[in-house]
């Protein structure tokens, strides 16, 4: 009898463990006198590590000491929603992808921040289109839950020895009509890339996003495809006739010429094999985020730093110019307790600053704040952030509605089947895309039938 | 006085008591961390659920199931994923047994050989995924130098061209995983009664009737053990294709877009996963590729006790 008694303790005792805690992590204790700690979660790379190093300089002003907790990016929003998960409070503050917003606000994980950045002033130090796309949900509500951090967008890098070589220039300009310089649309992009096509000599004009498995080539093709005109949708959110339109077609087609000339093997690349092919001589331009463009301008790592140029998205056929929106806004955790809310907001409002802004930029982090992007100090501080300055005013971003992963997968798929593919037409993919979203969204209840 | 309060310990940890202790904790921890979620997530299979959302599941009946059966892209999953098992795992048998046989009569530096064979199943997937993307690459990977093309231009692209994509994961799969059943292979040759060939060898059999008749029904058992547990794990695969092509490439199949190396548990990752994080959708795929592994294993291990009886 004693035996089965104690059994049964064991697993209630085991069991009651396992569901009160909610399968959360421990809860950390909160100071009777205040905070004297907070975490924010980032992926893991460099503007992590420069946060890290503002953090730092929070603690030495306050006290209050900042931790930085870096995941690594494969697996950074799986973290993150799993943690949402158990509504947990692991983190006080979440460095978010922009793509992150309307999920994060329909379910109620983030604190609005409206009251707080309109009182502070803060939403008017920021570029409007940063505040618009890393913070705003729904677009066009002026309702904010994130303050933009690490303004983030594609842009491009160029071998300046190729474009300045004399023989170069005239045998374009003898090819094609006009000097060879930086593009200013997208059809000049495409004609250097082409005449630096030469396979003989292992060079290639141009690498682009191409991966499969998460955003990147929806992202390479929606640099152009915003610039010819088209989007991902209409005002009220249809995407028949409009993602598979005439100017977005023209541009898929556009975007799957560049991939001819674009270095073999390119086939699933993002971030990290645009720098390879431009580190080891086999591109004379790529696109990528401004967050990995300074890696080319480390010696050790780029042998053509001394001529590596760098230049913003070229414009469309309507001389509209728009770039792909990468990087996040900083929010705020709605699973903590209100004192650690108010501590969190206090950091916010510190690091949103132009004082600590400056440094955010100063030592490495890409700042969404006017009067630092408009600084000459800025704008002289690396070869690549004029070009920054510049993009920032013209971003744009994909869907943000919660539904945007599943939005996401045929976007994926059908741009990748062109593009590396090759399989039918631009117009046969994107009327695919656009049928597939169309049914997503009909079934998920975001338009109707 | 120490004499006696020993026994008294010991009547109180009795062999029944000791058993209890040992099992309690594993029954306990089974049910919680086996049992429990096997059936939360049958539950969900049933329900309209995204774990990252706080709204509570919702009873949807068997349209997930209906969804993952009735859906062109789940069944070109399946499809991909029968195709991908059925081809690596048979290359894989005929390699690990061709290498078993080789390797079955012992020469100086056999021991060393069968340890360097080995090498390739104890590395990580994820790290075989890494280095073999850099050797297929036709700009500077060393594979297709090895088949003899010098220009990258004209070199195929292994990883980006949909005709050889599934291959490419197919070959890795099975360089890795051919000494799994070679050491299963050897064990199986080197457990043959020597007798058994000396007695054939005796009334004249020739080598091939040897193999037939001997080797290959001894061997028999072990290698379908084998192909057991590489279905099951090739149905499970998921780190080689993530690694190698990220289920890509995609392709125009008549109006839709399919991913030509998208298995069954990439599928899986996918929807269960943020951005989707189609918790209850994702749990009914969960549940028909669990069914399938089960039916297959059932066939294998049916095969099984028939050698064994027969």
């Amino acid at each position: 009898m004693l035996k089965k008694t104690f059994s049964v303790l064991v697993l209630i005792a085991l069991l009651s463990i396992a569901f009160t805690s909610n399968f959360a992590a421990t809860p950390r204790p909160v100071q009777a006198q205040g905070v004297s700690e907070l975490t924010i979660w980032w992926a893991e790379w460099d503007p992590a590590n420069y946060l890290q190093q503002i953090g730092n300089e929070y603690e030495a002003e306050t006290g209050i000491k900042v931790t930085v907790v870096q995941e690594p990016w494969a697996s950074y929003y799986n973290k993150v929603g799993a943690e949402w998960a158990v509504q947990g409070d692991s983190f006080d503050m979440v460095v978010g992808d922009s793509q992150w917003v309307g999920q994060a606000v329909e379910a109620g994980h983030y604190v609005d921040l409206t009251e707080f950045l309109n009182s502070n002033g803060i939403t008017e130090t920021v570029t409007p289109a940063t505040l618009q796309y890393y913070g705003e949900y729904p677009q066009g509500s002026g309702t904010y839950y994130a303050y933009p951090t690490e303004g983030d967008a594609n842009g491009w890098a160029y071998r300046k020895d190729l474009f300045e070589d004399p023989d170069n220039m005239a045998a374009f300009e003898a090819e094609y009509g006009y000097p060879l310089a930086i593009p200013e649309t997208w059809e000049q992009l495409r004609d250097i890339a082409k005449f630096f096509t030469r396979p003989d000599d292992g060079l290639y004009g141009v690498g682009i996003y191409t991966q499969v498995d998460y955003d990147a080539i929806t992202m390479g093709f929606e640099n152009i495809m915003f610039s010819y005109g088209a989007d991902w949708k209409d005002a009220d959110n249809n995407v028949l006739g409009v993602i598979n339109s005439p100017e977005a077609v023209a541009a898929l087609e556009l975007y799957g010429e560049l991939y001819d000339y674009a270095p073999p093997g390119t086939d699933n690349a993002f971030f990290a094999e645009m720098n390879n092919v431009f580190i080891n001589g086999q591109a004379a331009m790529i696109m990528n985020y401004f967050a990995f463009f300074p890696s080319l301008d480390n010696p050790d790592i780029n042998p053509y730093r001394d001529s590596t140029g760098y230049f913003a998205m070229p414009a469309g056929p309507t001389g509209e110019r728009f770039a792909a929106l990468g990087g996040q806004g900083i929010s705020v955790n709605s699973y903590i307790s209100d004192e650690r809310k108010q501590a969190s907001l206090d950091f916010i409002k510190w690091f949103a600053t132009p004082e600590v802004q400056a440094r955010w930029a100063a030592v490495g982090g890409y700042t969404c704040n006017i009067e630092v992007l408009e600084s000459e100090a800025f704008l002289t501080q690396t070869p690549y952030n004029a070009a920054f300055a510049e993009t920032m005013t013209f971003v744009k971003d994909f869907w943000n509605i919660p539904q945007f992963g599943l939005l996401l997968e045929p976007a994926q798929r059908y741009l990748h089947a062109y593009v590396v593919g090759g399989e039918g037409t631009a117009q046969e993919a994107l009327d695919g895309m656009a049928f597939e979203m169309d049914e997503i969204l009909i079934a998920e209840g975001v338009i109707s039938e | 006085m120490s004499s006696y309060s020993h026994p008294a310990r010991r009547r109180h940890l009795g062999d029944k008591r000791l058993i209890q202790m040992f099992i309690i904790p594993t029954v306990v921890l089974l049910i919680l961390m086996n049992v429990f979620p096997l059936i939360y997530s049958l539950y969900l299979s049933f329900t309209e659920y995204s774990a990252i959302n706080p709204t509570p599941p919702k009873w949807v009946g068997l349209d997930n199931y209906k969804k993952v059966l009735s859906d062109n892209l789940y069944w070109h999953n399946f499809a991909v994923t029968g195709r991908y098992a059925l081809i690596s795992v048979s290359l894989q048998m005929i390699v690990g047994f061709g290498l078993a046989m080789l390797l079955k009569e012992k020469f100086k530096g056999s021991g060393l050989l069968t340890t360097l064979i080995l090498v390739p199943m104890m590395l990580s997937p994820a790290v075989v995924g890494a280095f073999w993307k850099n050797i297929f690459n036709p700009s500077f990977g060393i594979f297709d130098q090895f088949l003899g093309y010098s220009d990258p231009n004209t070199a195929p692209e292994w990883l980006g061209d949909p005709d050889l994509a599934l291959w490419a994961v197919v070959i890795v799969d099975v360089w890795m995983w051919s000494p799994f059943v070679m050491l299963l292979s050897l064990a199986g040759l080197s457990a043959i009664p020597d007798y058994l060939y000396e007695a054939a060898a005796i009334d004249r059999a020739s080598a091939w009737f040897q193999f037939r008749r001997i080797t290959l029904p001894q061997v028999m058992p072990l290698l379908l053990i084998a192909v057991l547990f590489r279905t099951i794990e090739a149905f499970k695969q998921f780190d080689l294709v993530m690694g190698l092509t990220g289920g890509g490439p995609s392709l125009l199949q008549g109006t839709q877009a399919v991913n030509v190396t998208e298995t069954v548990s990439v599928k899986l990752f996918r929807l269960a996963m943020p951005p989707q994080a189609q918790t209850g959708l994702s749990s009914a795929m969960a549940y028909v590729v669990l069914i399938i592994i089960i039916a297959i294993s059932n066939l294998y291990i049916r095969a099984l006790n028939k050698v064994r009886e027969g």
